[in-house]
């Protein structure tokens, strides 16, 4: 029998075993627009490399869109659009069931994909992304024949039209279900952009668009940058315009939609505050702080990034979190251990370094996670909390979308609802507490699209998702959601 | 034996619960259908409006109501409109020149919608809501809460049912209004004031202001603490400048394009989600289990 000593020293000399992903999946060199249910070349002949974030290899060359092409995509959408939206509803909802059910045949390939382009983590891909996408489709396959009772009238209600739909690259895949599963359900036609980083799931996708024999136009994908865009946004033949990203860009959209008949949804950034109250669950709450800002490397309009911890269990937390923080495991995001994948981009990398530097500036005191080296390729930022942080403090306010915490201290209820409500965004919010009355006082206070009552980050095809204030308007999931793509 | 002079009225403002004059000093002739001169009425400035917006966000009475109760009260108000219905009838006849039938018909069309949505205080949240049957072990439901501050921009035409469909929908969820009072008969408007004084609304619930709506569009669309806007009666122009405002700070907008909207429409102004538009939804998750 070997003394506790022993396994001590055993378990310290214990290497890391790398368990990577081992299935491949094939990439084509080059990827053309999806243009009437073909793959086309753009017409001004633009493309650019999608790369791998975790190594900076060159993946693939993305088409480029320009106007002509948006313009091609939205003509074809719109010549869609007399059929798809007589389409018999019960008949609709077929091609959606059909596209759930080839992505779920497809997860692995998608989720792998949806690694090696964005950087995320194998095990989120794998467990929560791809999952989600088909339940996405699943669920609004069945609302198709079903729509008269989303608004309680006697008929079905009409589909809006066109819509131009811009998604970021947090969640390509998934941003592109939230979009596309509920438009085409209400019998729209799309013109779907994804994020220039990450278009090959979008455009694998298209893929099984074909293989389910969609017709032509109901879905054409360009892919490009943010002039591309920007092109489908202030298009004149869009009906709808739905975007996901920025509070910045989003801004943009909605100057560029005044003045026109355009219908708009928008769902924006966020700054959410994550409230950890004495009678709170500690463990599980150490969790739920951990799951709120450290997912998807952070990389989430509603992560978790301010902490209010009420002041009597401060140190406690933030001991137990630097020591949770030591067994977070970042690296290779194909390896199914990794917690915390490569950063989307070198763009996003030095957004999050400059609020870094600020919060050095500013006086707050960092908290690293050192328990995995950091490649050497590629784009990496360690996870970090920060402590003796003040509410002016720029990590205090502004979004970093990367995965850093600021935490902060509160004396009474009354004291964190203020502190937390003080922001421009309302997206989401956490409550962690086990008095059931506390919790709906305070989840009921608290103004924020989402609120997770002893829980973070969960997310379902059920479930409405969307901001008040600056965080945007209009709710993607659920009854509430198919409300945008339907006309009064 | 000499006529006797009447007494023209200059009409105030209606803002926090009190009725002041606009700091600004200027007032507004009204007419009657023979252009004489009948009263005043003050043309509002940006800071009526700014102190109005602070009266309305200040104001936690009416949110934190039971629905119960908001509905009891938009009941009462209704029954304080019913006890004016003669001046708001004379009023509709004098300056908006209808016909005695046409004015009572507006005036009772009126009072009935308050009353609907008195009723909809406790149920619209029924309707709009909903619980989740989220695929895992979650309760997860989603409520409709009132938006904020709302200003509510009138239509000059029908100045008392076009005011009253505007405002009600939001009232009824628990927003607090800024109202800007039709331009060529801002009476119902005042009387209205009047009605909320001697009623049991809170103070600085309902905000009423009076005077030429294109000087305070572009400051509506620009102020930070209205959270949402609804109107009806502006041409494509003002729409705009309404729009391109609100772009930098995402307010909501709900505007009635079409020039003459019919208001008599009972069934398309009455529906739960004329109420819905002025409301966020909030999704609530909870773990089940034991």
């Amino acid at each position: 029998m070997m003394d506790s000593t022993g396994i001590e020293n055993q378990l310290q000399s214990w290497e890391y075993s790398e368990a990577p992903e081992s299935t491949t999946v094939d990439i084509d060199q080059e990827h053309g627009l999806f243009i009437d249910g073909e793959f086309q070349a753009p017409s001004g002949g633009g493309s650019f490399w999608t790369i791998n974030p975790s190594d900076e290899q060159q993946l693939s060359r993305i088409a480029r869109a320009d106007e002509d092409d948006v313009s091609r995509a939205v003509a074809s959408s719109r010549a869609a659009l007399k059929k798809w939206r007589k389409t018999r509803p019960s008949e609709r909802a077929k091609y959606l069931y059909r596209i759930a059910r080839r992505i779920q045949e497809r997860a692995r390939e998608l989720a792998i994909l949806e690694t090696i382009d964005g950087g995320k983590p194998i095990k989120e891909s794998r467990d929560i992304d791809i999952p989600l996408v088909a339940q996405h489709f699943f669920y609004h396959a069945g609302w198709c024949d079903k729509l008269r009772y989303v608004s309680g009238t006697r008929e079905d209600p009409n589909p809006i039209g066109v819509c131009g739909q811009i998604i970021p690259w947090n969640f390509p895949l998934l941003m592109a279900a939230w979009k596309l599963a509920p438009a085409l359900a209400c019998g729209n036609t799309c013109v779907l952009k994804p994020a220039e980083t990450t278009s090959l799931t979008a455009l694998r996708l298209a893929e099984i668009l074909q293989e389910v024999e969609l017709p032509p136009g109901v879905v054409n994908i360009v892919t490009g940058d943010g002039t591309t865009g920007a092109a489908l946004a202030e298009h004149g033949g869009v009906d709808k315009v739905a975007f996901t990203g920025s509070t910045e860009v989003g801004k943009r959209i909605a100057a560029a939609c005044a003045g026109t008949k355009k219908r708009l949804t928008l769902e924006l950034g966020g700054k959410s505050p994550n409230i950890i109250f004495a009678d709170a669950s500690i463990d599980q709450a150490v969790e739920g702080i951990i799951a709120g800002i450290y997912f998807n490397q952070g990389h989430v309009c509603c992560a978790g990034s301010r902490l209010f911890v009420e002041e009597s269990i401060l140190d406690e937390v933030v001991d137990r979190l630097e020591h949770r923080m030591q067994s977070l495991r970042v690296g290779d995001p194909l390896d199914k251990n990794t917690d915390v994948g490569a950063i989307n981009s070198e763009m996003q990398l030095a957004t999050i370094n400059r609020y870094l530097n600020a919060a050095h500036t500013e006086g707050a005191t960092m908290h690293s996670a050192n328990g995995s080296p950091l490649p050497d390729r590629g784009f990496w930022c360690s996870p970090c909390f920060f402590t003796d942080v003040h509410p002016s403090h720029t990590i205090a306010r502004e979004e970093i979308f990367g995965p850093v915490l600021a935490i902060m201290s509160f004396r009474t209820p009354e004291e964190a609802l203020v502190r937390a409500n003080n922001t421009p965004y309302g997206l989401s919010a956490g409550v962690w507490t086990d008095k059931g009355s506390k919790i709906f006082e305070i989840a009921s206070r608290l103004r924020a699209g989402v609120v997770w009552c002893n829980t973070y980050n969960k997310f379902d095809a059920a479930s409405p998702f969307g901001g008040y204030k600056e965080s945007g308007f209009g709710r993607e999931g659920g009854r509430q959601g198919l409300r945008a793509y339907l006309s009064h | 034996m000499a006529q006797r002079l009447e007494i023209t009225k200059t009409y105030k403002l209606y803002i926090g619960g009190k009725f002041p004059r606009t700091e600004s000093g200027r007032s507004i002739p009204l007419h009657d259908a023979k252009d004489r001169v009948i009263a005043h009425v003050c043309n509002a400035s940006r800071k009526d409006l700014r102190e109005s917006v602070e009266a309305a966000r200040s104001s936690t009475g009416w949110a934190s109501m039971t629905a119960y109760n908001r509905g009891q009260v938009m009941y009462r108000l209704a029954e304080m409109l019913e006890g004016k219905s003669g001046e708001f009838q004379q009023s509709l006849q004098v300056i908006s020149g209808l016909t005695a039938a046409q004015a009572r018909r507006q005036v009772e069309e009126s009072i009935d919608r308050l009353i609907c949505f008195a009723g909809w205080t406790d149920k619209f949240a029924q309707v709009t809501g909903s619980h989740n049957p989220v695929a895992g072990p979650y309760y997860n439901f989603t409520v409709a809460e009132p938006t904020g501050v709302v200003a509510v921009i009138c239509p000059d035409e029908p100045a008392l049912l076009g005011m009253i469909s505007l405002l009600a929908a939001p009232l009824c969820a628990g927003n607090t209004i800024v109202l800007v009072a039709s331009e060529t008969n801002p009476v119902p408007a005042v009387l209205l004031a009047e009605a909320c004084a001697t009623s049991d609304v809170p103070g600085g619930t309902i905000n009423i202001l009076t005077g030429r709506r294109s000087e305070v569009l572009e400051h509506i669309a620009e102020h930070r603490e209205i959270n949402a806007i609804g109107g009806a009666g502006l041409n494509s122009r003002q729409r705009k400048i309404l729009q391109e405002g609100v772009a930098e700070n995402l307010k909501r907008v709900h505007l009635v394009e079409e020039t003459n909207p019919d208001f008599s429409d009972t069934d398309a102004w009455t529906c739960p989600w004329n109420i819905e538009q002025f409301t966020e939804m909030k999704t609530i998750w909870h773990p089940s289990s034991t």
